[in-house]
């Protein structure tokens, strides 16, 4: 029993990692049909953000508040990750609107070069992070162990989705955003500036990947390719969860975060990516546009 | 006993997420008719021919082709090898390829992968080819990439691509659109002439277009049949007059066709 | 091309540039040395898998990030052979190591070199028909084909890393010596691998020249330019798509056996994402939808990378990212639609298609 409860357990917070990632991934794609494959490195910076903050508040502030860094890492994180997806958007992306397959190659190469650079001033070599003291330990559940840690990046993805909700279904900007997303041109000219939408939803998209990589940092150490072991699992959520709807990218991140970690478990790690893998092919063959799809009515939908 | 008809379309009825766009629509087509379907924004006018060539599947009804084939268990391509051409509303040729080009891929001809990669251009195919450009008036345009063409030219190529297909029946969906007048008149009198061997069906805006070329109309609204008769007949109905002038035009602008 | 073709002039200069250039290939022994030799053959190799990309990105506008896997398992076809040929009869060193005492049944065959040339094509080809089968069939296309096609990479790699008894795990399968008895590392035997890699390359590119000027090549541009009203001609694109994605699989099947007979080694790294990613760059930077601009950016993009990607690795990272964004951004049509607009050519106008292949949702 508390085999399966911790299974269970580590599949959720496999999937609340997986949702935050595919967030911004399947926002932007339904939104700019735009595929970014430089959002991986925006996780790397986001974990890289979390590494300086507390770099500096080893080195400037008493030990007593260094716990303290991680309250500041998490709004960090997002906001240099948004100040970068804001200028990747205005620089690059816009030119490969409705581009998808050129958009990925694209945004590989800034990938590629954000690695680098993460290379370059930080070393190729892992760094570690030091997760604040609070986090240690865990709560027994059924005989189980569900580590605090865990515990707090599944909290944190679902205030996450909470403010995306909100956002997305509450907020003028959501309105205007779910408007340029159904319909481009009458959006535009009913006076909605898509420029703006798309640039701003681009950036949050690239914020919450910075908040990701602000979490990643409490499960291990962190490196420049950080961003590259999760990437392709994301984009398999967007494909599985279908794009349009929040709760589409929600069932799809369950269903991979979960299926993994049992298939690995009852199998090998190897295995059970295959498993799953073949998992999504064969759920594609009943729903290929995912769990949730967007239907219209012009010839090349 | 109802006359034998090419194509027969019997209660059907098309949902999209819970909206009905089509509601026990009937529509009854015989060989060398053509029909005109109309209606105002929102009727079901595109749906019904999305229906017929296998690109929307109907909730419920049937859909026959020549009183033997069921059509709601095939697929586009197979509709389309039976003998049902489409042409969509916004030209949908094929921008990187020449004219010519897609010219010979539409043309009537064995479609099989092994067939088609070791085909060879045949002389016959070739004057086939050549009397269709010069009917379409692009002749001298043959080598051009088709995306190069103006707006009228690539629905001529649709047009022309369609009738290389060699179908038993067309389907229009608003052809004349972006037309000037004298191409408008010019595709009318090609409807006729086409209508001598083959069965078309027309969806059209066009008022002006329909009362010249004409002979049998089908109004449509909100997803049924309004009324099925000549120009003059449904000219003079009321209820389509209300239709199309009256007080229930708020409930169709919510929706477009497009 | 209503009428038959004519020998025009300027397909007189063609064909002598295409006899040109095959004669330039054929006589490369005379003036390379033995090293250069080895590497201009490892880049012809990897023309041969631009051209098959080609053929399914350039032509038929799907993207497919998954042709290292099938480079891959021609190499791993063809590297099986050569380790069991160089033990002689005992098992392969890392078995061994891994605590395997017998060979593994479907290692076996693989001391035969003709089962194992036709399996280096049909093992690709096979898992490629699998997975055009259950995709295009169902219309899952675009950017969502894409992404399977990537994670076909993740777990082929992760299966052969993770199987090291019978794979060779994350080093893959080297320490060669003979071919068909031959030593694999004198200068006669690689002489002639090289031959034999230039006329399968010439070969190739016939064959995809045919594809692509026949009907059926035409087909596939007017899959890339809407897949949907091609259906509506009554073509089943999904058939299309099989046996193109298939016959691109085989060519890179048969590039990847090329390879290890000139490179010595084939490890999951060289077929991962990155290789995948980087050989659709191949053919972005020498021109989709032009089998000369296929092959020859393969060429171009390797020999720079042999010339810098040892002296100067950070600088070459930055330079592959930044080829990468501008040739997609800014040169669609890659250094061919670069020469071509510089030719001021006139009669067929049809230079650039300017899709992208992807049908996306209307918004």
């Amino acid at each position: 029993m508390e085999v399966f409860t911790l299974q269970l357990f580590n599949g959720l917070s496999v999937s609340s990692i997986l949702l935050l990632i595919a967030l911004g991934l399947a926002i932007t794609f339904g939104l700019m049909k735009v595929i970014n494959m430089a959002h991986g490195e925006l996780i790397m910076i986001g974990a890289y953000s979390t590494y300086l903050t507390q770099n500096i508040f080893k080195d400037i502030l008493p030990p007593s508040l260094f716990d303290w860094y991680f309250v500041l890492a998490i709004p960090v994180s997002f906001l240099i990750a948004f100040v970068l997806g804001l200028i990747l958007e205005m620089s690059l992306i816009r030119f490969l609107y409705g581009r998808p397959l050129d958009s990925l190659l694209a945004t590989w190469g800034v990938g590629l070069v954000l690695q680098q650079l993460a290379r370059s001033i930080f070393g190729a070599p892992n760094v570690a992070v030091t997760s604040p003291s609070w986090f240690n330990g865990g709560v027994e559940v059924l005989g189980a162990v569900l580590p605090y840690k865990r515990l707090f990046i599944i909290g944190l993805v679902a205030l996450c989705l909470l403010a995306m909700y909100f956002y997305i279904y509450r907020s003028l900007e959501g309105r205007r955003m779910r408007a340029v997303m159904q319909n481009r041109d009458m959006a535009a000219c009913l006076g909605v500036s898509t420029r703006r939408v798309d640039a701003m939803t681009f950036a949050i998209g690239s914020g919450i990947a910075g908040i990701a990589g602000c979490a990643l940092t409490l499960l291990g150490p962190i490196g420049p390719s950080l961003g590259t072991y999760y990437i392709v699992d994301a984009f398999m959520v967007v494909v599985l969860g279908g794009v349009g709807k929040l709760v589409g990218t929600v069932l799809g991140a369950m269903g991979i975060g979960v299926f993994n970690t049992m298939f690995e478990y009852w199998t090998n790690a190897s295995l059970g990516k295959v498993l799953v893998f073949l998992c999504i092919v064969a759920f594609l063959q009943w729903k290929p546009m995912g769990f949730v799809a967007m239907r219209s009515r012009s010839l090349d939908s | 006993m109802m006359e034998s008809s090419i194509l027969r379309c019997d209660e059907v009825t098309v949902e999209f997420d819970g909206f009905k766009a089509v509601q026990g629509m009937s529509l009854q087509l015989k060989k060398g008719e053509l029909r005109f379907l109309i209606g105002p924004n929102g009727a079901g006018k595109t749906t019904m021919l999305d229906v017929i060539c296998g690109k929307v599947r109907p909730a419920s009804g049937r859909v026959t082709f020549k009183e033997s084939v069921d059509i709601a268990k095939k697929k586009e391509h197979q509709i389309a090898e039976l003998g049902i051409g489409r042409k969509f509303q916004a030209p949908s040729i094929f921008p990187s390829m020449t004219v010519a080009e897609n010219l010979e891929i539409a043309m009537r001809q064995r479609r099989g992968v092994f067939t088609v990669l070791f085909a060879r251009m045949k002389a016959e195919d070739a004057a086939r080819i050549e009397y269709q450009l010069e009917m379409i008036g692009l002749q001298d345009k043959a080598d051009w990439r088709a995306g190069g063409l103006s707006h009228g030219e690539k629905q001529w190529l649709e047009i022309g691509m369609m009738l290389l297909q060699e179908p038993e029946v067309l389907l229009l969906d608003e052809p004349v659109a972006g037309m000037t007048d004298k191409e408008t008149d010019k595709t009318g009198e090609l409807l006729i002439e086409i209508s001598r061997q083959r069965s078309i069906v027309v969806v059209e805006h066009d008022m002006e277009f329909v009362r010249n070329f004409a002979s049998k109309v089908t109004v449509m609204h909100e997803g049924k049949l309004l009324k099925e008769g000549t120009m003059e007949e449904v000219q003079r109905d009321d209820r389509v007059a209300e239709v199309y002038l009256g007080k229930r035009r708020d409930a169709d602008v919510s929706r477009s066709t497009a | 091309m209503l009428t038959l073709k004519k020998l025009t002039p300027g397909r007189i200069w063609l064909l002598i540039g295409y006899a040109a250039a095959a004669a330039a290939l054929f006589s490369a022994p005379l003036f390379l040395s033995d090293f250069r030799l080895n590497l201009l053959a490892k880049f012809l190799a990897f023309a041969i898998v631009a051209l098959g990309l080609d053929l399914i990105w350039g032509f038929t506008g799907i993207l497919s990030l998954g042709h290292g896997i099938f480079f891959g398992l021609g190499a791993y076809a063809m590297a099986m052979y050569l380790k069991l040929e160089a033990g002689g009869g005992k098992l392969p060193d890392f078995m061994g190591w891994s605590g395997l005492n017998q060979l593994p049944w479907f290692w076996k065959p693989f001391e035969n070199f003709g089962f194992t040339v036709l399996m280096g094509i049909l093992i690709p080809a096979s898992l490629a028909l699998l997975l055009g089968f259950f995709t295009f069939r169902n219309r899952i296309r675009g950017v969502y084909f894409t992404i399977l096609t990537q994670a076909l990479v993740i777990i082929t790699t992760t299966l052969l890393v993770g199987q090291q008894a019978y794979t060779g795990g994350t080093n893959g399968v080297t320490g060669y010596s003979k071919i068909l008895g031959q030593s694999i590392a004198s200068s006669d035997t690689k002489r002639m691998l090289y031959w034999i890699t230039a006329a399968v390359l010439i070969a190739v590119f016939i064959l995809c020249r045919y594809i692509v000027k026949s009907r059926f090549g035409k087909v596939l541009c007017a899959i890339r330019d809407g897949e949907n009203r091609v259906r509506f001609i009554g073509y089943n694109p999904a058939v299309y798509q099989m046996v193109i994605f298939t016959i691109s699989a085989a060519l890179a099947g048969i590039a990847g056996m090329l390879f290890v007979l000139h490179v010595g080694i084939i490890s999951p790294s060289m077929m991962g994402i990155v290789p995948s990613i980087e050989m659709v760059l191949w053919v972005a930077i020498g021109g989709r939808g032009t089998l000369i601009g296929a092959a020859l950016g393969a060429v171009l993009m390797n020999w720079a990378k042999s010339e810098f990607s040892t002296t100067y690795p950070e600088g070459w990272t930055y330079f592959l990212g930044a080829v990468f964004i501008v040739v997609v951004v800014f040169l669609p049509n890659g250094l061919m639609g670069l020469a071509s607009k510089f030719k001021l050519g006139k009669g067929k106008k049809r230079s650039e298609p300017k899709h992208d292949g992807v049908e996306y949702p209307a918004v």
